[in-house]
C-alpha cells in the first residue's frame, strides 16, 4: 500500500436499481493535495463522496481511504475522515461551544483537547463573543466556516467538502478557501466538490464527472491546455455539454 | 461510555431547550389528567325523558315522580299522545318515550297486572341501552312497592322471589375516576415514551443531522442508546407526575406498592420506546412520523381496554389485544392501583411484554443502518 495515496478507487461503481448513479470511476488522490471533484448536477459527485465516507455500499469495484478498504473497514475509515455535507449538519438547537464539544466527544477527544482548540478555533474565526449562542441564529456564511472547523477539529487525514460554499457571499467564499490552505498546510487532503470554477482554479488537482464517469482528471492547468480553453469554465462546459443525464 | 456521555448530553440539552417538549411533558399530563376522567365516565346522566300519560292517576304521577328522583332522568315533556311524544324524540329533545295506557291503575289494583310502553331513541346505544335498564329498575322497584301496599305475601310465595344482593370489591364505590385515571396515564406515558422518541430520531433525518453522525465513529447502539436513555426516563417521570395528579387531585393512592407499577413501567417503556424507534426507521420525514403514530395510538386505545371491556370484543380483537403493550399496561395499572397486586401477580404480563420489547427492539435494531 502506497502510504502517499489517500485515496486509491478502482472501477468503483454504484447502482440504484437500473441507474447507475457511479459508473467504474478510478482515480487516486494524494497525501496533502487539494482534489476537486466535479460535476454538473446529477453527474454521481454526492453519490461517490458518500461511498468513500462509507455511508453508502458500492456495488463493485475497489477503493480504500486513509488506508482503509470501503467495504469491510468502513468503521475505521471514519475515525480518519471530516466530513462535511451539502446539507448543513451542525445542531442549530446547540450553541457554537456546545456543538464543537459534542462532535469533538464523539470522536473521543480528551476534555483538555476540545478546551484548548475550541478557544484557538473560536479565536481564528473571530466567534469568541457568538460562542454562547445558538447555531441557528448565526449567519450562513458563519455556519459553513464553523461546521468546516467541526469538521476538522478531530484532525483527520482527509475532509470530504461537498458544495461547501453553496450561497455563500463572495468574500466569505474567499475567506472559506483561506481556510481550506490552512488546512493542507497543516496536512489534511482535502476533497471537495463544487459548482465555482473560479474555486476549481485553487484546487491542485481537479476531475470532471460526466454522468457518472470522470471524463477529465489533471491540474487546472492541464486541463486547460488539453481542450484549448482560457478558463475552467470553459473546460467545464464542453465537458458537461455532452451530458446525456438532465437535472 | 464516554461517546454515549456526549449524545446524552446533548440530547438533554435540546430536549430542555425544546419549549414544544417541555409543555408535552409537564403540561400536557396535568391537564389530560384533570379534564379526561371527568368527561370519560360511563355513567350516563340527564336522558331525556318524555312522557305520555293516558291514566293521570296518583299512581302513574307516583311513577313519574320516582323516575325522575332517581336523578339520572330529565322530564322533557308531558305529552298528549304518543305521536307527538315521537316528534320530540325526532327533534332530538327526548331520548325516551314512556307511555302509560289508560287505567293503568285501575288495572294494577284489580288486576294486579298493568302495562307500560317505552320507545327509545337508539342513535346513542349507549345512552339507550343504559337508559332503558335503568328505567326498568325503577319500574321493577315500583312494581315491588305497589305490590307491598296491596298484596299480602302468602306465607309461602307461590313464585319463587330470588333477592340478588352485590357488593363491589376493589371499587366500592364503583367510582369511574379510579378506573379510568390509571388507563389515561398509561396513554401519556405511551405518547411520550414512543412518539416522542420517533419523531425526535426522525427531526434528525429531516434536518441531515443523522448522516453527519453517520460519518462519525460513533457506533449503532450507542446512537440508539442515546436516543432511548433520554425518553425512557422522560416516560418514568410523566409517570411519577401523573401519579402525583391521581394522588391529589383524585385521591386514588395505589394500593399496591408503586415499586410493581415502576418495575412494569419500566419494561414497558422499553417496548413502546421499541416501537418509536422502529417507526423512525420506516419514516423520513416527521409528518409521516405523526400520522403513523396518530393511526398506532388509536389502535392502542381502543384495543387497550381503556374504553371498552377487552372481554367484550369478539374474539379476533381479543387477540389482537394480546399484542398491544398498551393493554398489558392498563390491566396492570387497575390490578395494582384497585386490587394490590403484586410483581408475582403481574409476572405474566411483565414477561409477554418483556418479550414485545426484545422483539420491537431487535427488529429496530436490525432495520436500523448507518450505510445504505
Amino acid at each position: 500500500m502506497d502510504n502517499n495515496k489517500v485515496i486509491t478507487a478502482h472501477e468503483l461503481t454504484k447502482r440504484f436499481g437500473d441507474f447507475t448513479a457511479v459508473d467504474k470511476i478510478t482515480f487516486e488522490v494524494t497525501r496533502g493535495e487539494i482534489f476537486g471533484f466535479l460535476g454538473a448536477n446529477g453527474a454521481g459527485k454526492t453519490t461517490a463522496m458518500r461511498m468513500l465516507s462509507g455511508l453508502s455500499l458500492p456495488t463493485s469495484g475497489q477503493a480504500t481511504v486513509a488506508g482503509f478498504d470501503v467495504y469491510k473497514q468502513n468503521e475505521q475509515i471514519k475515525k480518519n475522515i471530516g466530513y462535511m455535507s451539502q446539507k448543513f449538519s451542525l445542531y442549530e438547537d446547540l450553541t457554537v461551544k456546545e456543538n464543537i464539544r459534542f462532535y469533538a466527544g464523539i470522536y473521543g477527544k480528551s476534555d483538555a483537547f476540545i478546551k484548548e482548540k475550541t478557544g484557538y478555533i473560536l479565536d481564528h474565526l473571530h466567534m469568541t463573543s457568538e460562542a454562547n449562542k445558538l447555531v441557528g441564529s448565526l449567519p450562513l456564511g458563519w455556519k459553513q466556516k464553523l461546521a468546516f472547523s467541526v469538521a476538522i477539529f478531530h484532525e483527520p487525514q482527509l475532509v470530504f467538502l461537498d458544495e461547501p460554499t453553496g450561497g455563500v457571499d463572495p468574500v466569505t467564499r474567499r475567506e472559506f478557501w483561506q481556510m481550506i490552505y490552512e488546512a493542507a498546510e497543516t496536512g489534511i487532503t482535502v476533497f471537495v466538490t463544487t459548482h465555482y470554477m473560479d474555486e476549481a482554479e485553487y484546487c491542485n488537482r481537479v476531475s470532471i464527472m460526466v454522468d457518472g464517469r470522470i471524463e477529465a482528471l489533471d491540474t487546472p492547468g492541464g486541463l486547460k491546455r488539453t481542450f484549448g480553453a482560457r478558463s475552467m469554465d470553459e473546460v467545464f462546459l464542453k465537458l458537461a455539454r455532452a451530458a446525456k443525464r438532465s437535472e | 461510555m464516554r461517546t454515549l456521555k456526549f449524545l446524552l448530553q446533548k440530547e438533554f440539552r435540546q430536549i430542555f431547550r425544546n419549549p414544544a417538549i417541555l409543555r408535552i411533558i409537564f403540561v400536557m399530563p396535568m391537564i389530560q389528567l384533570l379534564i379526561l376522567p371527568l368527561a370519560a365516565d360511563y355513567e350516563v346522566k340527564n336522558i331525556k325523558l318524555a312522557v305520555v300519560d293516558h291514566d293521570h292517576s296518583s299512581y302513574s304521577r307516583q311513577l313519574i315522580s320516582k323516575i325522575t328522583a332517581s336523578g339520572y332522568f330529565k322530564l322533557d315533556n308531558y305529552n298528549g299522545s304518543y305521536k307527538e311524544a315521537l316528534q320530540e324524540v325526532e327533534k332530538d329533545h327526548a331520548d325516551l318515550v314512556l307511555e302509560i295506557p289508560d287505567h293503568f291503575e285501575k288495572n294494577l289494583v284489580k288486576e294486579d297486572a298493568s302495562t307500560l310502553f317505552i320507545a327509545i331513541n337508539a342513535i346513542n346505544g349507549v345512552k339507550a341501552g343504559l337508559g332503558s335498564a335503568y328505567l326498568q329498575s325503577i319500574i321493577r322497584d315500583f312494581n315491588g312497592q305497589v305490590r307491598e301496599e296491596w298484596v299480602q305475601f302468602p306465607r309461602f310465595s307461590p313464585e319463587t322471589q330470588v333477592m340478588v344482593t352485590s357488593s363491589n370489591w376493589f371499587n366500592p364505590m364503583m367510582n369511574y375516576r379510579y378506573f379510568m385515571v390509571p388507563g389515561i396515564l398509561v396513554i401519556l406515558v405511551t405518547l411520550v415514551g414512543s412518539f416522542l422518541a420517533s419523531l425526535n430520531i426522525v427531526k434528525e433525518k429531516e434536518v441531515g443531522t443523522i448522516e453527519q453522525i453517520n460519518v462519525t465513529p460513533v457506533r449503532k447502539y450507542q446512537f440508539i442508546l442515546g436516543k432511548l436513555i433520554p425518553f425512557w426516563l422522560l416516560g418514568l417521570f410523566v409517570l411519577t407526575l401523573g401519579l402525583g395528579v391521581a394522588r391529589f387531585a383524585y385521591g386514588i393512592i395505589p394500593a399496591g406498592s408503586l415499586f410493581t407499577i415502576y418495575v412494569f413501567a419500566a419494561v414497558f417503556l422499553l417496548a413502546v420506546l421499541g416501537l418509536g424507534l422502529l417507526v423512525s426507521t420506516f419514516c423520513s420525514t416527521q409528518q409521516q412520523a405523526i400520522l403513523i403514530s396518530f393511526f398506532m395510538m388509536m389502535v392502542f386505545i381502543l384495543l387497550g381496554g381503556l374504553y371498552t371491556s377487552i372481554e367484550s370484543m369478539p374474539e379476533w380483537a381479543q387477540w389482537l389485544t394480546k399484542i398491544n403493550p398498551v393493554s398489558y399496561f392498563i390491566d396492570v395499572m387497575r390490578m395494582v392501583v384497585l386490587k394490590g397486586s403484586g410483581l408475582a401477580d403481574i409476572k405474566t404480563h411483565l414477561l409477554t411484554v418483556f418479550g414485545i420489547a426484545v422483539l420491537l427492539n431487535g427488529w429496530a435494531v436490525v432495520s436500523y443502518r448507518k450505510r445504505s
